[in-house]
C-alpha cells in the first residue's frame, strides 16, 4: 500500500508530464498523413519551456483577471484532474468531486478564460470570448448526461466508483446501446471542448475562425504556457475519461505499486490510441463554419439523453 | 429570549417608519435613522431566525382583534424560522447599503417616504413568514404588495416606472386574489382561518379540492414568485424600484411564494400527493429556469437581466422542490426529503448572491447613472470593490465551485439524478431530463454573467459616465463586502447549513436526513449516504487555493526572472477605440442564432445610400429586437377583451350621481327580495 498523498501528488505529476506528449503525438499524426515529417513528439516540451523562459507582454488595457487567469485556469484543469482516475480506480481525494463537479472545475477555468478574452479590449478576444460562450453552452450538460447514462450502470455519478465497479466486472458489455451512445456524444464533446476539428482549428491563427486561439491572442511568455498547459492537461483528461470510463479494463484497482505501474502502461497506450484516432479525424475533416458547429453539438446532446432514456426502456 | 428578539424586530422597523416621517425634510437624518431602525430590526430579525431553528417546539404567540375572522396571530416553526433569517440576513446588509445609495435620492425624492416604506417592506415580509392566520397573513401580503408597489414607483415621474409600476399592481393582485381562493378551500373545511385548522382538519379534503387547492397556489405564489409565463411582470418592477429595494424584491420578496407553496404543500396538505403535482412543479421551474436565462442573454439592462436570472433561480428552486414532491407520491420519503433541502438551500443561496449582485448593479448605477451595460466597461479600474464583490457574486450564481450556488445546484442534480429509484417508468425518464435541462441552464447563466462582468467591468469604458466614474462609499461597499462573504461561507460550510436546513425539512417530511447527506466530517456533502456521489466544495476550494501559487511556482522555476513589458493592445495598426470592443448585443449574438425559434428576433436594416455612388451608405439604421412571445400570444388577448367589456359597460357609468345613488336602490330592492 501506498500513502493517498502520494497517489494524488503521482497523478498530478504523471498528468502534467504526459499532457504535452499527446499534443505532440497528435500533430506527428497529421504530419505524417500530410507525407510530413514534422516535429518530434517531444515539441510541445520544448515550446512550453521556451514560452516559461520569455518575456511576456501586458496590455495596458487589462486588468488583473487578465494575469489571474492562467494561474486560476491552470489551477482549475489540475485540480479537475486529480478527481479523475487514471492509473488507479479509486481516486483518493473521491470524495471531494463527482463528474458534476468535474465538469464545473472546467467551467471554472473556462468563465476565466472568456473574461480574459474581452479583457484586452480587441474585437478578436471579444469574439473567441463569444464563440466560446456558446459552446461550451452546448458540450457541458451533454458531458453530464453522457457520463451520467455510464453512471447509471455503476449506480453512482463518483467517477472513482464508476470506473473501480467497470473495472471489476466480469462481463465486459453491460449495456451496449446507451453505453456506445453515451461515447459517441462524449467524443463529440471531447473534440469540441478541447478546440479540435471540426469545431475549432488548433493549428489556425486566421483570426475569423478561431475559437480558442482568438481568446488567448493576447497572452505571451509564461502566461501562454500555463494556458496552452492547462489546455493540453484538459485534453487528457477528456481522453482519460473516454478511456477509463467507458473501458477501464487494466486499471489498477489496488493500491499496489506492481498494478498501478502496469495501469500507468496502459493508461498510456490507451490515451495514445485515441490521440491518434483524433490525428486522422483532423486530417479527415475539414472546420464546420461555427452555425453548424451547434448541429453538432446538438446531435451529441440529444445522443446522451438518448443513452438515458435507452437505460430504463431497456430494462423494462 | 424569543419573545425580546421579536420585540426588537418589531420596535425596530416601526421605529423606521415613524422616525423617517418625523424628522420632515431633513434627508441626512432621515436616512441615517430609517437604516439605522431598520438594521436594528433586521438583526433582531437574525436572531428571530436563529433562536426559531434551534428551538425544540414552536414558539405561538396570538392577539385577538377588533376585526370578525381576524386573529394576530404569529407562529415560529423551523420553516418561518429559516425564512425569517434569510429575509433578515439580507436585510442587514440592504440596509447597511442604502446608508450610502439613498444619498443619490436626497433632493429629488421624499427620503422620510423611502425610508418609511424601506422599514414597512421588510416588517411585512418578516410577518408573512411569521403569520399563523389566514387571514392575518393575507392582510401581511396585501401589505408587502402594496408597499413594495409604492416603492417600484419611487421614480414616478419617469413613464416606464409608472407603467412597470401599473403592471406589477395588476398582476400581484391576481396572484392575491389565488391565494384567496386556496384559503378558501381550506376554510370551508375547517371552519377557521388558523393555520392549526388548515393543518389538522377533521376530515381530510376531497381529492378535487385537494387539487383545486394545489392549482390555485401554483398560480397565486407563482405570480409572485415569477414562474414562467406568470413572470412578465418581474422583468419590469424589479428593476425600476430603487436599486436597494430591488436587492429585496429580488432577493427575499420572491421567496416569500416559495415559503407560501412549501407551507401549503407540504404542512397543509403534507404527505399525500397525486404524481402529477410533484410533476407540474417541476416542469415549471424547469420551464422558468431554461426560458429565464434564455432572456437574461438578450438583456442590456444590467436590472432587467438580473431580473430574468430571478425568473431562472426560482426555477431550479422549483425543480428541487417538485423533484422533491414526486419521491414524495411515491413515499420515498428521505429522498423528498433531499428534494426540498436541496431547494431550501438554493433558495437561502439565491437571496444573498441575488442581492449581492442587485447591489452591485446600484453601485454601478450610483457611480455612471446608467444601466445599460453598453456604456459601461472598463469599470474594474475605476471600482476595483464594486467589481470583485460583483465577481464574487457572478462566480456563485453561475454555480462554480467552490461557491454556494455550486454546492445547491450540485444536490438539485443529485436529487433528480436519483430517479432511478422510482417505481413509474415515466417519471425516471422525465426526472433526468430535468437535469439536462438543468445542466444547459447552468452554463447559460454562465455565459451570461460572463457577458455581464466582462461587458461591463473589464477593458476600456465605453461611454463619458464610465470615463468619470469613482468607487462608490464605504457603506455601500460594506453591504456588498457582507453577501460576498455569506455567498463563501455558505458553499464551504454544509456542515452548518445543511443540519439547519434539516431542522425545516424533517418536521416537514418526518425524517431527517442531516446526517446521511454530511460525509468526512460535515465537510463533504452526498445525497442519502448511498455512495453514488459526494462533493466537497472545501477540500475543492483548498486545493484551488493552494494550486493557484503551485502554478506561480512552477512557472518560476521553469523560466526563472522575467520582465513584464506593458504596451497597448494591437489593433491592427490603428490605435484601439472603444467603438471596436465587442459589445454585449455582439457577444449574445450566436446563442440568440442559435435559439432563434425561441427569440423569433426580428432585424430591421435601414440604409440610406450616397447619390454619387451605391457603394457608400450615408446613414445606417440597424434594430433588432426578440419577440416578446408571452405579452403577445397570452396577455394582449387578455388585456383587449378587458377593455373590450368595460367599452360596453360605460353604458351604465354616465356620471351622474342621481343615478348611481338609484342603481343602490334598486340593488338594494332585488336583495331584498331575494332573501324574503
Amino acid at each position: 500500500m501506498i500513502e493517498p498523498a502520494v497517489i494524488v501528488i503521482g497523478q498530478a505529476v504523471a498528468a502534467l508530464l504526459v499532457a504535452p506528449f499527446i499534443v505532440g503525438l497528435i500533430r506527428k499524426v497529421k504530419a505524417r498523413l500530410q507525407c510530413r515529417q514534422g516535429a518530434g513528439v517531444l515539441q510541445p516540451y520544448c515550446d512550453l519551456l521556451k514560452l516559461f523562459r520569455k518575456d511576456v507582454v501586458v496590455s495596458t488595457h487589462t486588468s488583473w483577471i487578465f494575469t489571474a487567469t492562467p494561474y486560476i485556469l491552470f489551477a482549475s484543469t489540475l485540480t479537475a484532474s486529480l478527481l479523475v482516475p487514471i492509473f488507479l480506480s479509486k481516486v483518493p481525494i473521491n470524495f471531494a468531486g463527482d463528474v458534476i463537479a468535474v465538469v464545473y472545475l472546467l467551467a471554472l477555468g473556462t468563465f476565466f478564460l472568456i473574461l480574459a478574452g474581452l479583457d484586452a479590449g480587441s474585437a478578436f478576444g471579444g469574439m473567441g470570448s463569444s464563440r466560446e460562450a456558446i459552446v461550451a453552452s452546448l458540450t457541458e450538460p451533454a458531458m453530464i448526461l453522457s457520463i451520467f447514462a455510464v453512471g447509471l450502470t455503476a449506480g453512482s455519478t463518483n467517477l472513482s466508483t464508476i470506473v473501480h465497479k467497470t473495472a471489476l466486472l466480469q462481463d465486459i458489455v453491460t449495456d451496449p446501446p446507451p453505453h456506445l451512445m453515451a461515447f459517441v456524444a462524449l467524443f463529440l464533446v471531447t473534440l469540441a471542448e478541447t478546440g479540435r476539428v471540426p469545431v475549432d482549428n488548433p493549428a489556425t491563427h486566421l483570426e475569423l475562425t478561431m475559437i480558442h486561439e482568438a481568446m488567448v491572442l493576447e497572452y505571451s511568455g509564461r502566461y501562454l504556457a500555463l494556458i496552452e498547459w492547462a489546455s493540453a492537461l484538459k485534453l487528457l483528461l477528456f481522453l482519460t475519461l473516454l478511456s477509463n470510463v467507458f473501458a477501464p479494463w487494466g486499471i489498477a484497482t489496488e493500491a499496489e505499486p506492481a498494478w498501478m505501474a502496469l495501469g500507468v502502461v496502459i493508461w498510456l497506450v490507451k490515451v495514445s490510441g485515441l490521440a491518434l484516432v483524433i490525428g486522422v479525424i483532423e486530417s479527415m475533416f475539414a472546420k464546420l463554419r461555427l452555425f453548424r458547429v451547434t448541429d453538432l453539438l446538438g446531435v451529441a446532446f440529444i445522443l446522451s439523453l438518448l443513452a438515458v432514456v435507452f437505460f430504463y426502456i431497456l430494462r423494462v | 429570549m424569543i419573545q425580546l428578539a421579536l420585540l426588537i424586530v418589531l420596535a425596530g422597523y416601526c421605529l423606521g417608519i415613524l422616525l423617517s416621517l418625523l424628522f420632515h425634510h431633513r434627508p441626512r437624518i432621515q436616512n441615517v435613522v430609517a437604516h439605522g431602525s431598520a438594521l436594528l430590526g433586521a438583526a433582531g430579525g437574525v436572531a428571530v431566525g436563529a433562536m426559531g431553528l434551534a428551538a425544540e417546539s414552536p414558539f405561538v404567540f396570538s392577539l385577538p382583534s377588533t376585526l370578525p375572522l381576524l386573529r394576530y396571530a404569529v407562529r415560529l416553526d423551523p420553516l418561518s424560522a429559516f425564512f425569517v433569517l434569510a429575509i433578515s440576513l439580507v436585510g442587514v446588509a440592504v440596509s447597511v447599503f442604502a446608508l450610502g445609495y439613498v444619498r443619490e435620492f436626497y433632493g429629488r425624492h421624499s427620503i422620510g417616504a423611502l425610508g418609511a416604506l424601506y422599514n414597512a417592506f421588510l416588517l411585512s415580509m418578516t410577518l408573512v413568514v411569521l403569520a399563523d392566520d389566514g387571514f392575518f397573513f393575507l392582510v401581511a401580503w396585501e401589505i408587502m404588495s402594496l408597499v413594495s408597489y409604492f416603492l417600484v414607483v419611487t421614480e414616478h415621474e419617469k413613464a416606464e416606472v409608472r407603467y412597470a409600476g401599473f403592471f406589477y399592481l395588476i398582476m400581484t393582485h391576481v396572484g392575491t386574489a389565488f391565494i384567496i381562493v386556496t384559503y378558501l378551500v381550506f376554510y370551508q373545511q375547517a371552519g377557521s382561518f388558523s393555520f392549526d385548522a388548515f393543518r389538522n382538519l377533521s376530515e381530510p379534503l376531497p381529492q378535487a379540492l385537494q387539487s383545486v387547492a394545489f392549482v390555485t397556489a401554483l398560480i397565486g405564489f407563482g405570480t409572485k414568485a415569477g414562474i414562467v409565463p406568470l413572470h412578465v411582470w418581474l422583468p419590469y418592477a424589479h428593476p425600476a424600484a430603487p436599486s436597494h429595494v430591488s436587492a429585496l424584491m429580488s432577493g427575499v420578496m420572491i421567496k416569500t411564494a416559495i415559503y407560501g407553496m412549501v407551507r401549503v404543500y407540504f404542512d397543509f396538505l403534507g404527505g399525500e400527493f397525486p404524481w402529477w403535482w410533484g410533476f407540474v412543479v417541476l416542469t415549471v421551474g424547469a420551464v422558468s429556469a431554461l426560458l429565464g436565462v434564455m432572456y437574461a442573454l438578450m438583456e442590456h439592462d444590467l436590472k432587467s437581466l438580473l431580473a430574468y436570472h430571478s425568473v431562472e433561480n426560482i426555477g431550479i428552486i422549483l425543480m428541487g422542490i417538485g423533484a422533491g414532491m414526486i419521491f414524495q407520491s411515491y413515499g420515498l420519503t428521505h429522498l423528498a426529503a433531499l428534494g426540498l433541502l436541496a431547494g431550501l438551500y438554493h433558495t437561502i443561496n439565491h437571496a444573498m448572491f441575488k442581492g449581492l449582485l442587485f447591489l452591485g448593479a446600484g453601485s454601478l448605477l450610483y457611480a455612471t447613472h446608467t444601466r445599460n451595460m453598453e456604456e459601461y466597461g472598463g469599470l474594474i479600474r475605476k471600482m476595483p470593490w464594486t467589481a470583485f464583490f460583483f465577481l464574487v457574486g457572478a462566480v456563485s450564481i453561475s454555480a462554480l465551485p467552490p461557491s454556494n450556488g455550486f454546492v445547491s445546484e450540485w444536490l438539485t442534480f443529485q436529487s433528480l439524478f436519483l430517479s432511478f429509484q422510482l417505481p413509474d417508468l415515466l417519471m425516471k425518464i422525465m426526472l433526468p431530463i430535468g437535469a439536462a435541462m438543468l445542466a444547459l441552464t447552468g452554463v447559460l447563466a454562465l455565459a451570461c454573467f460572463a457577458k455581464a462582468f466582462g461587458i461591463s467591468f473589464l477593458a476600456m469604458p465605453r461611454s463619458a459616465h464610465a470615463r468619470h466614474a469613482r468607487e462608490v462609499p464605504a457603506t455601500m461597499r460594506a453591504g456588498m463586502a457582507g453577501l460576498a462573504a455569506a455567498c463563501v461561507l455558505l458553499g464551504v460550510a454544509p456542515m452548518v447549513v445543511v443540519p439547519a436546513i434539516d431542522r425545516v425539512t424533517a418536521p416537514l417530511i418526518g425524517v431527517s436526513i442531516a446526517d446521511k447527506v454530511l460525509a468526512e466530517g460535515g465537510f463533504a456533502v452526498m445525497p442519502m449516504g448511498t455512495g453514488f456521489a459526494s462533493i466537497s466544495p472545501a477540500v475543492l476550494g483548498i486545493l484551488l487555493a493552494g494550486l493557484v501559487p503551485l502554478a506561480w511556482l512552477v512557472a518560476v522555476a521553469l523560466g526563472g526572472k522575467f520582465r513584464k513589458r506593458y504596451y497597448k493592445t494591437w489593433g491592427c495598426g490603428i490605435n484601439l477605440t472603444p467603438r471596436m470592443e465587442y459589445t454585449a448585443t455582439g457577444f449574445a449574438q450566436p446563442i440568440k442564432q442559435v435559439f432563434s425559434t425561441i427569440y423569433r428576433p426580428t432585424v430591421k436594416l435601414e440604409t440610406e445610400l450616397l447619390e454619387e455612388s451605391h457603394y457608400f451608405a450615408k446613414h445606417m439604421r440597424f434594430e433588432t429586437h426578440i419577440e416578446p412571445v408571452f405579452q403577445e400570444y397570452l396577455y394582449d388577448p387578455v388585456v383587449r377583451s378587458l377593455n373590450a367589456v368595460a367599452d360596453r359597460l360605460r353604458v351604465i357609468q354616465t356620471g351622474s350621481l342621481q343615478l348611481y345613488l338609484s342603481y343602490i336602490f334598486v340593488t338594494l330592492l332585488l336583495l331584498l327580495l331575494w332573501v324574503r
